[in-house]
């Protein structure tokens, strides 16, 4: 099984190099493309099953003890989390084969590749067991990112590509002065082996390690206040690659987060984690409000639904974390079929503008089913993924005896909601708008279409199987603050000496 | 750690964050090259006292180097090189769009703020109008 952890990684970068070899026949690409997709998703849900049948799966990449060589460890968690990432790229991966007939889509024979490219990154940056592996993880999906946002060279992309890679490129020379640190702190870049260090350094090293990372993964997850790159960036790429972006990026800051902050120990931050939870879901949400144009509304929303996570996480109990990981798991497919269904409208109106897009739901009932589900999901409505999110961490926050955090996240649901009925109104409601673009062909106008219904299947299948998905989310959530199961399941019985002693 | 390695790490990260924040993205360019050497210091650093280097001789001395931190700084320094030349393909592509390098203001939260201030201002005005209505003397 273990070949299966290398090759979730492998497989992509791999078929990312071949694609880029035969990038001008679009059927080889294609097929190429949306194969190796489906083959990491089918490898993904083999890993979930194995795992959860018989326990972690751990790598060591060319066989070296794990305080020397690389490890990649798939636990409940990171399978998890790898099956709903490698399903939602390749959901958006078929969304953008219809697009591309488009004017409006993205260039296919670099999104292709470049797609597979940010996979791969994904894929690692789940999988990978230590420190400067996931750096290297992150410049790889950064990379990609970069690419992405700006291949098609238009003013707009070019002007907020420049932000999003100045942002990030800050984030990551962050990234690695925190590796130096926590070398020398420790003598390892091993996660298990600095769970173990990391708990027995001095308290203010401890916090300084943590508030340090938080800076690092924070702005990648966009929380409050570091997330002023991703509104401006994100509403200005194509929408497929706006919609994978939103769905995955700041998802896997989270969970990097979620990761490092329960392994690490660093409970001792949990009440600022909470109180940058609420900041980021009101500020989020309050942000969308302010827009109206159906993207940039949606880019705010994906500031405001990092906070849940946040607060999840920020409450260090085993039904928080539960919480956060089921709200992660809801979140990922739920955002990107938000933006897939504002791409519909795009296609469809030739902006996504409030004021010029109207009277959607009588002229393309389609569309409007497309975004009405995900969109009472987001708000957390009964009887959607949303909803069964939300109560986890409204309990666990009740539980913990953290109401002001509940309240506000209650509020941030509320607002949220009525942010939705704001675009219903705006682009379904009203005056039918005549469409400012020639209409797209049938047959890419079905492919988006089944594409972006794929995915409103998928959320509400989650929501369907959310009995089985909590049992493994409190599992997960258990492991994670117990800590031992992932130090012993990579260390294993490995004689360690003292490799580094300085 | 030598004194000199910790004051050119601070030297490079206060030039190279100054830099960074600057609107030009050349200037940026080269912020993040100084912030990148400060890591690749910071991590050399990490690993200890300088001594012999390791693997060359084959046999382990006592005082040989600590390895990972330059493996790791060599991995380092080949993706901050990608990335680079990356910023200033960007940034010719900008000054082919705009005639210069700069990095600018999110225009849609510009346009939000511009029809707020002057809702606000023409409330102010209505405000004023309706007081100078009720109250025409002027006088309260």
């Amino acid at each position: 099984m273990s070949a299966v952890v290398a090759l979730c990684v492998a497989l992509p970068l791999l078929a990312s190099a071949l694609v880029l070899g035969v990038r001008r026949m679009a059927k080889v690409r294609d097929v190429i493309t949306v194969s190796t997709m489906a083959a990491v998703t089918g490898m993904a849900a083999a890993l979930l099953a194995e795992v959860d049948r018989n326990g972690t799966v751990v790598l060591r990449v060319g066989d070296w003890a794990p305080d020397l060589g690389i490890v990649l460890v798939a636990d409940l968690f990171a399978a998890l989390i790898l099956l709903v990432a490698s399903a939602t790229i390749l959901v958006v991966e078929l969304f953008a084969i219809g697009q591309r007939r488009t004017p409006a889509g993205a260039d296919p024979s670099v999104v292709s590749p470049i797609l597979l490219v940010l996979a791969g990154g994904v894929s690692l940056a789940i999988l990978t067991g230590d420190l400067f592996t996931l750096f290297v993880a992150f410049e790889l999906i950064l990379v990609a990112s970069y690419v992405l946002l700006t291949h098609q060279g238009q003013e707009a992309q070019v002007r907020s590509g420049m932000t999003y890679v100045v942002i990030n490129l800050f984030a990551s020379t962050l990234f690695l002065f925190g590796v130096a640190i926590v070398y020398s702190a420790t003598g390892t870049v091993n996660m298990a082996l600095l769970a173990e260090r990391i708990p027995e350094l001095p308290a203010a090293t401890q916090v300084g390690i943590g508030l340090w990372f938080l800076i690092v993964f924070g702005t990648k997850a966009a929380i409050f206040p570091l997330f002023s790159w991703l509104p401006d960036s994100y509403p200005t790429a194509p929408t497929s690659i706006t919609a994978v972006f939103a769905g995955l990026l700041t998802k896997i800051g989270v969970y990097v987060l979620i990761r490092f902050f329960t392994l690490m120990e660093l409970d001792e931050l949990g009440t600022l984690l909470l109180v940058i939870a609420g900041f980021t879901m009101i500020v989020g949400v309050a942000g969308a409000l302010a827009q109206d144009d159906v993207k940039r509304i949606l880019s705010f929303h994906v500031v405001s639904q990092i906070g849940y996570m946040i607060m999840g996480l920020g409450l260090f109990t085993v039904a928080g974390i539960a919480g956060a990981v089921l709200f992660l798991i809801h979140q990922i497919p739920v955002k990107t079929v938000m933006f897939l269904a504002g791409g519909l409208i795009e296609d469809d109106q030739g902006t996504s503008a409030l004021k010029k897009v109207g009277g959607l739901a009588t002229s393309k009932p389609v569309i409007a089913v497309l975004f009405a589900l995900p969109a009472l999901s987001l708000a957390g409505l009964p009887p959607f993924s949303g909803f069964v999110a939300k109560l986890a961490l409204v309990d666990a926050g009740m539980a913990s005896g953290a109401y002001v955090i509940v309240a506000v996240s209650l509020v941030g649901s509320i607002l949220t909601l009525l942010s939705m009925t704001k675009i219903w109104l705006g682009a379904f409601w009203g005056e039918v708008t005549p469409s400012a673009v020639p209409a797209s062909s049938r047959r890419s106008v079905l492919i988006m279409q089944s594409a972006a219904g794929v995915a409103v299947a998928g959320t509400i299948a989650i929501a369907v199987v959310a009995g089985p998905l909590w049992r493994m989310s409190e599992q997960v959530a258990g492991d994670l603050l117990e800590r031992t199961p992932y130090i012993s399941d990579v260390l294993g019985d490995a004689v360690l000496g003292d490799v580094v002693d300085r | 750690m030598s004194i000199a390695m910790i004051l050119a790490v601070a030297g490079l990260v206060a030039a190279g964050t100054f830099l960074v924040t600057s609107r030009s993205l050349s200037r940026i360019v080269l912020g993040f090259g100084m912030l990148g050497h400060a890591a690749v210091l910071a991590l050399l650093a990490a690993g200890g006292r300088a001594g012999s280097p390791p693997i060359v001789d084959g046999a382990p001395a006592p005082d040989t180097v600590d390895p990972l931190p330059q493996a790791l700084s060599l991995t380092a320094i080949v993706i901050s090189f990608g990335l680079t030349l990356f910023v200033l393909a960007l940034a010719r592509r900008q000054q082919l769009l705009t005639g210069d390098d700069l990095v600018e203001d999110d225009v849609e939260d510009r346009r939000i703020a511009t029809t707020a201030e002057a809702r606000e201002a023409a409330l102010d005005e209505t405000r004023a109008l309706e007081a100078f209505h009720d109250n025409p003397e002027g006088g309260s």
